[in-house]
């Protein structure tokens, strides 16, 4: 049962508002405004219900929660009247009305139910089924004909409509309507014809469109991914936490025979409430599919086959120990606290490097900076319910909807109920901003910092601008940064500025799942855990004692970010060739380590590929075949997120613990895996376990010693774009060619069409019309995308950075901030 | 009682419906009247009348206006219930069609006595030629000044949107027909809040009946003693009654509350020519029905109440001995099920079940038990559901049962067309017997 009170005020504390009264002869205080239900299930007395659901607003359509109160002639919905001093509740524990009330109303329910639940994929764990046989007849009166559909229907590409089995609780399109504002399903028709659909022409298209399939009631909702696939109570059930974003929604995997089937939305009222979205829900089977699963290692001939553990193990430590301080570590942003710490420590206490760097990503020493300063292993906050009753939220650089969909649905819940005021730093309204009654500052790519800037001082700031300068200054004031301002010199130096100044509180909201962990573990060049400064000699002091290492053997200056990395394996490669620099000797790159980096995230993937080639040597932990697998000297698998336990620390800087599906998985974490290389290098502290880990973390603790200054980077000059040009703004949709979401394809398909968008004048300019194809094109390549012409500066051409059709940075060497050509028609 | 034609004084005129002829006998003189009083001095005024709504409930009017916020910060509105959809109910589109003036002047008193400057008038959707002389008499009425801005100079505005409905019986219930009217599919909203207070758009909203608006100006022009003269105490005025069914002159007789049917029949020439009556329905297939011993229980609120059934819409349906009950009950159940919603589960499913049920007795293939069955099913749906739909599906059943409990244990075994031909009881069966 959903608890409803959210934040640290529970019911049973609040007594100022307090309102008395009685369930079944049961005194119980409860808040005002408080639902009946609710009350009773305070006493634990469970009311059935079926339209009933608390995160949506009463509708007192099923009628199946009835109860008697005293004083009302007729029996009252318990879903829909709010508790009054001295009201006498009797549900069908005490009353014979109740009870032949719900029981009615059961068998009502089940004339027209198709009772196929042998065949249905809630058997088994259906609130119709179970409330009918707690509440209901055992045999039904009806002998009648049945109303009948044609089934299923498909209303979207994920989601499958029976209607037969529909008890028209309304509760999908309330969800779809008041939650995530897609109302593209809804109900039509009258009486017992009621059904819910779709229009003819819009399908259920929604981030969030799984959700109705756990909130149903009954089997009317399914998924492609999971319809007939498993009988619940074959299933097996692990809370875990979903890896595919920040968000760090709480989930429910569910297993049958080693295989996961399904993934549901847990219950984290703190966190994503019940929902979750349909990356989060639907996306994991690229766990099962393009696995490694053995260690390869380069043979006489340079190809990669299979070795034995040992063998790769040893041959890894040897590159590392020949490469010795001269080895750079990459790890991605998708691994867990653990994991991160674990590369953290490597590098710093086995290899003795500093060249570290999670983010897989474009990124800018601005960020590093920003990071080091404002973020890394600061407290938990601000948090969703800080963003549910913020006066203000600004986001700058962030898509919500498209890069943390919980955020999203966090500033829609407050925008809707408590008037929360979003304004959005982006070229044009997205749909994830006009749901939250959104107001778009307008910023050119490069241009964000200026913007920011004028939100610092409402006098000198106009319109929407000096509203959210006034906002800002409220208590409470939210200003919520996203990955894309790395790609704009100045501006996450001018959020830094803008939060100093108005008092408002920073987040910073990455896409990866990894990245704040791997942020508060150290796994950033300069940082050691818990936002310590690697030019600290406190900081390296308590590194070593925890790690059980000279100081002296630990790096001392700061190293390189992936940036450097690879442009020091490309100056490496210069030099050699022309071998007349004995100083790259010194700052040579001698070999990396790679974890669940993907070329095609950087900001130039071939450059990457093209160092790697460069590198002497080359360790890759990776969950399955990669371009990095491809070209490195040593391949080791390790666990995908079902088989491991561990946590992800969400963008709220909450650390969120999850279990591990399969525990008999063989795979190895990555923190396993680098403890045997340790182990194999001579180290003799490098503990495999998560426990040690976590207590080493632990250990660490908080660190309220010194931290380098915010940065101040100054914002670039406007760009200025001639006929024919337009500057890129590009970011990713959430659903896209994500490696990801391979092996989903009812899930891609939901995808939202990859689109350019335009300003009205600058469409003219071409001469495009909506609708018909713009290309977009660089010295690199071109591509072709039709046009939806947009509210948005002029000068702006938006497209999205990994879907189909549209790859900007494969296809034009470009990204976000980048000048391009635009031209109408094909290429 | 004598018959007191009031709001059909003037029917027989061929411009009645002209604001010439509605002009000729008083129309709109208290317009300026009501301007220039305070909109409170209204509602006290029609307070003081004791006028009931007409629509079915029979509300104090002037109660009604009285739970209506002032300065909310949102506009107050009026709602006119147009959507006459009852069956057996047939009074408010004969007054559109021949009185629509009175309606619209009806909807300056009240609109100015809510402080709205908007007041709707949603029609049904199947009488377009009502909907043509209402809209007609708007137009009318502001050619003439008396909507419009700054009326006579007072300085207060009033638009009226005459709406038409798209054919549901659910619009009729007043938080669906405010559904309806924003553009949303018509089905009933959770109260509270009410209308009164969170209606229209979120606005403070009135919602009144055809006949309950259109009698304001006789009582703004007569004043609440005159009115009170007619009917009763606790069911004061004059009543549009229109009589259907097996009677020689079927129609609308205007009479003061409190009439009896006996001399209702009477007006409308008796049951038709060799035939008794059988039973009766005092307000539209929603009430439960009466039978001749009835007939002396005065048309009132309160007595209709007492003979346990309700004055309703006071349209009374008679049928004579050639009617199936059975059958007429099977008709209505069919109604109901055609025009239940769909958003609550006892009124959605029970009368797709009833429907199916009451076919069988109609057919002749019912079992005994289905007799307690089809009752308990009612029971079921009355006071579950979450409109007045679901209760008024679940009406006709027992009554039916008490008073003629052979006929559905006839329909254990033999059809209703057997035993009651269905052309007997036909308005040409007399022709062709001729």
């Amino acid at each position: 049962m959903t608890v409803t009170s959210s934040g640290p005020s529970s019911p049973a504390t609040q007594t100022v508002d307090g309102v008395t009264m009685s369930v079944d002869g049961v005194d119980v205080t409860v808040p005002k405004g408080t639902l009946v239900i609710r009350a009773a299930e305070q006493l634990g007395v469970a009311v059935p219900r079926f339209c009933d659901h608390p995160l949506l607003e009463p509708v007192a359509a099923c009628r199946m929660c009835l109860v008697e109160i005293e004083g009302q002639p007729k029996p009252q919905p318990a879903c829909a009247v709010t508790v009054a001093e001295g009201m006498k509740v009797k549900t069908q524990v005490t009353s014979d009305v109740a009870l032949k009330a719900q029981q009615g109303v059961m068998e009502f329910l089940l004339i027209n139910h198709p009772l196929d639940c042998p065949i249905c994929d809630k058997g088994g764990e259906c609130p119709l089924q179970n409330q009918a046989m707690a509440n209901g007849r055992g045999e039904s009166r009806f002998d009648g004909v049945k109303r009948t559909f044609p089934k299923p229907i498909n209303v979207s590409a994920q989601i499958l409509l029976d209607r037969e089995r529909c008890v028209s609780c309304a509760r999908c399109t309330r969800f779809a309507e008041q939650i995530a504002g897609d109302a593209f399903i809804s109900l039509q028709e009258r009486g017992a014809k009621q059904q819910v659909n779709i229009s003819s022409d819009q399908p259920f298209d929604s981030y969030f469109s799984g959700n109705t399939v756990q909130i149903c009631p009954v089997g009317a909702l399914t998924s492609a991914k999971y319809r007939f696939r498993a009988r619940p109570f074959d299933l097996i059930s692990t809370p875990t936490v979903c890896e595919h974003c920040a968000s760090g929604c709480g989930l429910r995997t569910d297993v049958r025979r080693s295989a996961v089937l399904r993934r549901q939305a847990w219950d984290v009222p703190e966190v994503n409430e019940e929902w979750n979205c349909d990356k989060g829900r639907f996306a994991f089977g690229y766990q099962v599919e393009g696995r490694l699963e053995h260690p390869l290692v380069r043979d006489d001939e340079g190809n990669l086959v299979t070795a034995s553990w040992p063998e790769a193990i040893s041959i890894a430590a040897d590159g590392l120990r020949a490469a010795g301080a001269g080895a750079a570590v990459l790890t991605g942003g998708r691994l867990t606290l653990e994991d991160s710490y674990a590369y953290a420590k490597f590098a710093r206490a086995v290899l003795g490097t500093d060249d570290i760097d999670f983010r897989a990503r474009p990124a800018s020493a601005e960020e590093t900076a920003f990071l080091a300063a404002l973020v890394a292993g600061r407290p938990v906050g601000p948090t969703y319910s800080d963003l549910e009753s913020a006066p203000v939220v600004v986001l700058a650089g962030l898509d919500a909807e498209d890069e943390s969909p919980m955020v999203f649905l966090r500033l829609r819940k407050g925008a809707r109920t408590r008037g929360v005021r979003v304004f959005s730093v982006a070229p044009f309204a997205s749909s994830g901003v006009s749901k939250v009654q959104g107001c778009v500052l307008p910023a050119v790519p490069g241009d964000e910092a200026a913007v920011l800037d004028a939100l610092a001082d409402e006098a000198s700031a106009h319109g929407d601008a000096a509203e959210a300068a006034r906002l800002l200054c409220e208590p409470g004031a939210i200003v919520l940064v996203g990955e894309r301002l790395a790609q704009s010199p100045g501006a996450l130096s001018a959020a830094a500025r803008l939060a100093a100044a108005t008092g408002a509180r920073l987040g910073w909201v990455p896409r990866r799942a990894g990245e704040r962990g791997a942020l508060d573990a150290g796994a950033l060049t300069g940082l050691l855990p818990g936002g310590r400064p690697l030019g600290s000699d406190a900081a390296r002091a308590q590194a070593a004692e925890v790690w059980g290492v000279d100081v002296a053997a630990l790096p001392a200056e700061p190293g390189r970010d992936l940036e450097s990395v690879v442009a020091a394996l490309h100056d490496d490669a210069a030099a050699v060739a022309a071998a007349d620099d004995p100083s790259a000797v010194e700052r040579a790159v001698r070999a990396l380590v790679v974890a669940g980096v993907e070329a095609s995230d950087l900001a130039d993937p071939a450059g990457f590929l093209a160092a790697l080639e460069a590198a002497p040597f080359v360790v890759s932990l990776e969950q399955r075949h990669s371009d990095v697998t491809q070209r490195a000297h040593v391949v080791l698998p390790v666990a995908a997120v079902a088989e491991r336990f561990g946590t992800f620390v969400d963008w709220e800087g909450r650390p969120r613990e999850f279990s591990q599906v399969f525990p008999a998985a063989h795979s190895l974490s990555d923190a396993r895996v680098l403890s045997m290389i340790a182990t194999q290098l001579g180290s003799t502290a490098f503990a495999p376990d998560v426990a040690t880990q976590r207590e080493e973390l632990a250990a660490f603790g908080s660190w309220d010693g010194e931290r380098a200054e915010a940065p101040s980077v100054a914002g670039a000059e406007p760009v200025a774009v001639g006929h024919g040009e337009a500057v890129l703004a590009t970011w990713r949709q959430l659903l896209d060619h994500g490696l990801l979401q391979e092996g989903d394809p009812f899930l891609g398909a939901t995808a939202r069409t990859a689109v350019a968008r335009l300003s009205p004048s600058t469409a003219d300019s071409l001469g495009v019309a909506d609708g018909a194809d713009v290309t977009v094109s660089t010295d690199v390549g071109s591509l072709t995308l039709p046009l939806v012409v947009t509210a948005m500066p002029d000068g702006v051409v938006w497209l999205p950075a990994n879907s189909d059709g549209s790859t900007p940075r494969a296809s034009l060497g470009a990204g976000h901030g980048d000048v391009v050509r635009i031209s109408g028609g094909a290429a | 009682m004598a018959l007191t034609p009031i709001l059909t004084a003037h029917w027989d005129e061929p411009d009645s419906h002209t604001i010439e002829g509605y002009r000729r006998h008083g129309g709109y003189d208290m317009v300026p009247v009501t301007l220039g009083v305070h909109p409170d001095d209204v509602i006290a005024f029609v307070k003081e009348s004791g006028l009931r709504g007409r629509g079915g409930a029979g509300f104090p009017t002037g109660m009604k206006w009285g739970f209506v916020p002032q300065n909310t910060g949102r506009p107050n509105y009026l709602v006119v219930n147009a959507d006459e959809s009852e069956p057996g109910a047939c009074k408010d589109i004969p007054l559109m069609l021949a009185n629509p003036h009175a309606l619209v002047e009806g909807c300056i008193h009240a609109a100015y006595a809510i402080r709205a400057n908007y007041a709707f008038i949603y029609v049904r959707g199947e009488v377009p030629h009502a909907i043509r002389r209402v809209a007609a008499a708007v137009r009318e009425a502001e050619a003439a000044g008396f909507l419009g801005t700054d009326i006579l100079g007072s300085g207060w505005d009033l638009t009226i949107v005459v709406h038409s409905g798209a054919g549901a019986y659910i619009c009729g219930e007043e938080t669906a027909l405010l559904d309806s009217l924003e553009g949303r599919r018509g089905q009933p909203r959770l109260k509270p809040p009410f209308p009164a207070v969170a209606g229209l758009y979120g606005g403070p909203t009135v919602i009144n009946n055809v006949e309950t608006i259109a009698n304001l100006p006789t009582i703004v022009r007569n004043g609440p003693e005159w009115f009170k003269q007619f009917g009763t105490e606790k069911s004061p005025g004059f009543k549009l009654f229109a009589v259907s069914g097996h009677v020689e002159r079927p129609g609308i007789y205007e009479a003061p509350l409190g009439t009896t049917m006996r001399e209702l029949l009477e007006y409308a020439g008796g049951v038709r020519a060799g035939h008794e009556l059988k039973f009766w329905v005092p307000g539209g297939s929603s009430v439960p029905m009466l039978t001749p011993e009835h007939l002396d229980v005065p048309l009132t609120y309160e007595d209709m109440a007492g003979a346990g059934t309700m004055l309703g819409t006071g349209s009374p349906m008679v049928f004579d001995e050639t009617t199936s009950v059975v059958r007429a009950i099977s008709r209505w159940m069919h109604f109901y099920k055609h025009e239940s919603c769909g958003k609550c589960t006892p009124c959605r499913e029970g009368t797709f079940w009833l429907e199916q049920m009451l076919e069988r007795f109609e057919h002749g293939t019912a079992e005994e038990a289905d007799i307690e069955t089809v009752d308990e099913i009612c029971e079921q749906i009355a006071g579950r559901s979450f409109c007045a739909l679901g209760d008024a599906a679940a009406t006709p059943y027992a009554p039916a049962l008490k008073y003629f409990r052979e006929e559905f244990l006839a329909g254990t075994h033999t059809a209703a067309s057997e035993l009651f031909d269905p052309v007997a009881s036909t308005v040409f069966a007399g022709a062709a017997a001729r």
